[in-house]
């Protein structure tokens, strides 16, 4: 019994970082109908910007709360930045292009940035310096520390501060208005362009807490490590049904689960026929299960309805 | 990886052959015998700093053996060492091959990593040129059938064996879990492991996998947690080493955490904070300091190279004196008159007394155990091979 807890937590906290970064995939799809393969990407700048920060502050002798609040602070606005450049150098000239030229671009960004971080941060992993010791917990047999529950209680937060923020302010109307009809919106005054740049940049600057949390809770920070993770929230995104908040929330959740359920128990059901290897083969097949009885994903598509 | 650095090394010494040739050529007196000693490693790259180590270690037992003036069949002997770069690559390593094998080398010292050394053993097996790897560890390289295979380290089969014995007999550890990265090095280093620790009488609670890309393995942790093993041991490199030794301790599982030769960097005790201390891992061979003649031949080393030793340097250049030594004892340099006393050459190397089975591997290899204690490798013991005698 300790041990399926201990698995669920370990879904859990997986999965709290996969719908962090599927909210990224989901809310530029909600609004341009694009993939932005180039996230996955963001994520790995934002966990080498904030260990750059994290060092620098820490051999200034900064207080260690205060230092990881700073280079938490410098990743999300060094990745917005980064979000709105993408946006206006890879995305918006092909705006009214088909929908496969911004695609390309994405890839293409997608590989650039990877080779800038391998470029500026070397090939080899780097630990990363979290300034205090992460204690252990006890519950009903399994273990939890301290950043497993930072991890799990943050990506709450930022959850539910961004349903708030879709459902109850100016700039969340005018992103439902853009999602549901652009040329509409528009007519009604909204700035797209204005709404378009902002949606990248709460995206990145998620990407950047994703990016954070990932190196705490690993220690390591290397620059390819974007690449299976963006994979695998852009799979929860779609998962639950992209371009709806709700539904990248639920499919990282789940993919995280099925992931460390799969891995733990696949090996003993099957009498190791198949081993824990199978781990994301058996992620990936929940995804085309699902897409095949449901092809919009669990929660369906569309920003602006659901959301 | 530890594959790549030993084909890389074996590349760099058929590139060296291939260019030192001509010029040799015209040089040579009569009564002089040139001897052309090539050498493969990888000396651009990633891995270029132990390639040129490689090739520093060959170079040092051929000005040796130049200094003493030895004569073969006669003649005074002038060896020659004819430097090839294999970029860790099997296909350049078989062109580097074949250019040694065009340059009529007598002998090849490599490649450096097993990846290279084992696609390369074929052409200078079809050319009967006798090859002798530094530091080609797969189990495959000497599998081959070609009886101009030999190595001067332990393979793999002997490290995963010498540590299966040592957690079983040396540690008294029965209950053990395995998981490894399914590349050919993880997967037949941890088949190795799981075979000797077997044969102790051990039970293998639990077998499991991942991949070489992977950072969580917290999952695949829980399961074996529950399976409450004394031992886990991990077939693959530190960068999957780290998260795992981590994600272990923040389990809360006390158990011993055991990896092969990829676990032995310093770079796993630099990620991992502290969750590394007690972590065991294996090298194939003797620490430096071991070595009959380890430190002497270290201090000759820096004086000569103006750099301390990577890694391979002193097989290297134990692996030239055994050419060597069966050229003496065949009275030629002619690889197909060599070639049958390479097999039956006794040497008191720098790394250890050496001899080779039938196979061509050395016979009762040493490998080292070390432990991180305190935040440092320290040796704790070398399981097999034969102490040179001096």
């Amino acid at each position: 019994m300790d041990i399926l807890l201990q698995q669920i937590i370990n879904g859990l906290v997986q999965g709290s970082v996969y719908a962090l970064v599927a909210l990224g995939y989901t809310m530029v799809y909600g609004i341009l109908g694009l993939i932005n393969f180039a996230h996955g990407e963001v994520v790995m700048i934002g966990a080498m910007i904030a260990l750059t920060a994290l060092q620098a502050l820490l051999a200034a002798v900064v207080a260690p709360v205060l230092a990881v609040l700073l280079s938490l602070l410098v990743a999300m606005a060094v990745c917005m930045a980064l979000g709105y450049s993408i946006e206006r150098i890879a995305y918006r000239p092909l705006r009214n292009a088909p929908r496969l030229a911004p695609l390309i671009t994405a890839i293409g960004v997608s590989i650039v940035l990877q080779n800038l971080a391998m470029m500026i941060w070397g090939r080899e992993y780097h630990s990363f310096p979290l300034p205090f010791t992460s204690t252990s917990h006890q519950i009903g047999g399994a273990v939890v520390n301290d950043v497993q529950i930072g991890i799990v209680v943050v990506a709450l937060l930022i959850m539910v501060g961004l349903m708030w923020l879709v459902h109850h302010t100016r700039t969340g109307r005018a992103m439902r208005a853009v999602a549901e009809h652009p040329a509409a919106a528009t007519l009604m005054g909204v700035d797209i362009n204005r709404v378009i740049s902002v949606t990248f940049m709460l995206g990145s600057a998620l990407a950047a807490i994703a990016g954070f949390m990932v190196s705490a809770n690993y220690g390591i920070v290397h620059y390819y490590m974007g690449f299976m993770l963006g994979l695998k929230a852009f799979t929860a995104a779609v998962l639950g049904g992209i371009g709806n908040l709700r539904g990248a929330m639920l499919g990282g959740v789940l993919l995280g689960l099925i992931e460390s359920l799969g891995a733990g128990y696949i090996g003993d059901l099957t009498g190791g026929f198949l081993g824990s290897h199978y781990q994301d083969v058996f992620a990936f097949f929940v995804l085309i299960a699902v897409l095949v009885f449901r092809p919009s994903g669990l929660l369906g598509e569309k920003l602006a309805e659901r959301a | 990886m530890q594959i790549c650095r030993f084909t890389l090394f074996a590349v760099l010494g058929i590139v060296l052959v291939a260019c030192g040739n001509n010029e040799t050529t015209s040089t040579a007196a009569s009564d002089e015998l040139v001897i052309r000693i090539g050498a493969a490693a990888p000396l651009t790259g990633p891995q270029a700093h132990v390639g040129k180590d490689n090739e520093y270690g060959t170079r040092m037992a051929i000005d040796d053996a130049n200094a003493k003036g030895l004569m073969i069949g006669g003649k005074k002997a002038r060896f020659e060492l004819l430097s090839e770069d294999d970029q860790t690559d099997p296909k350049t390593a078989t062109i580097v091959a074949q250019k040694l094998v065009d340059a009529k080398v007598n002998g090849v010292i490599g490649h450096m990593n097993s990846g290279t050394s084992i696609p390369a053993a074929s052409i200078y097996f079809k050319n009967g040129i006798p090859q002798i790897s530094p530091s080609a560890t797969a189990v495959k390289f000497t599998a081959q059938g070609y009886n101009t295979s030999f190595r001067v380290m332990t393979n793999d089969a002997q490290q995963g064996q010498a540590l299966g014995e040592f957690a079983t007999q040396v540690l008294g550890l029965k209950k053990i879990a395995v998981i490894d990265d399914r590349t050919a090095y993880g997967q037949g280093l941890a088949d190795e492991f799981v075979k000797a620790a077997q044969a102790s009488g051990a039970q293998i609670v639990a077998r499991e996998y991942t991949t070489d890309k992977s950072v969580d393995f917290t999952a695949v942790l829980t399961s074996i947690k529950g399976k409450q093993p004394e031992l886990l041991f991990f077939g693959g490199m530190d960068p999957q080493g780290v998260p795992m030794v981590k994600q272990l301790r923040a389990l809360g599982m006390k158990t011993q955490f055991v990896m092969g030769d990829g676990g032995y960097t310093p770079k796993l005790i630099e990620l991992a904070g502290g969750a590394e201390e007690g972590t065991y891992a294996s090298l194939p061979g003797v620490p430096l300091d071991n070595m009959p003649s380890g430190r002497d031949f270290s201090k000759r080393y820096e004086a000569r190279f103006h750099q301390p030793i990577q890694l391979y340097a002193p097989y290297c250049y134990d692996a030239v004196n055994v050419m060597i030594a069966a050229m003496q004892k065949a009275g030629s340099a002619e690889p197909a008159k060599y070639l049958p006393e390479v097999g039956k050459v006794v040497l008191d190397g720098v790394t250890a007394k050496i001899s080779f089975d039938e196979k061509g591997d050395i016979k009762g290899g040493a490998v080292t155990i070390y432990q991180v204690r305190q935040g440092k490798w320290s040796a704790v013991q070398t399981m097999g091979g034969a102490p040179a005698a001096h």
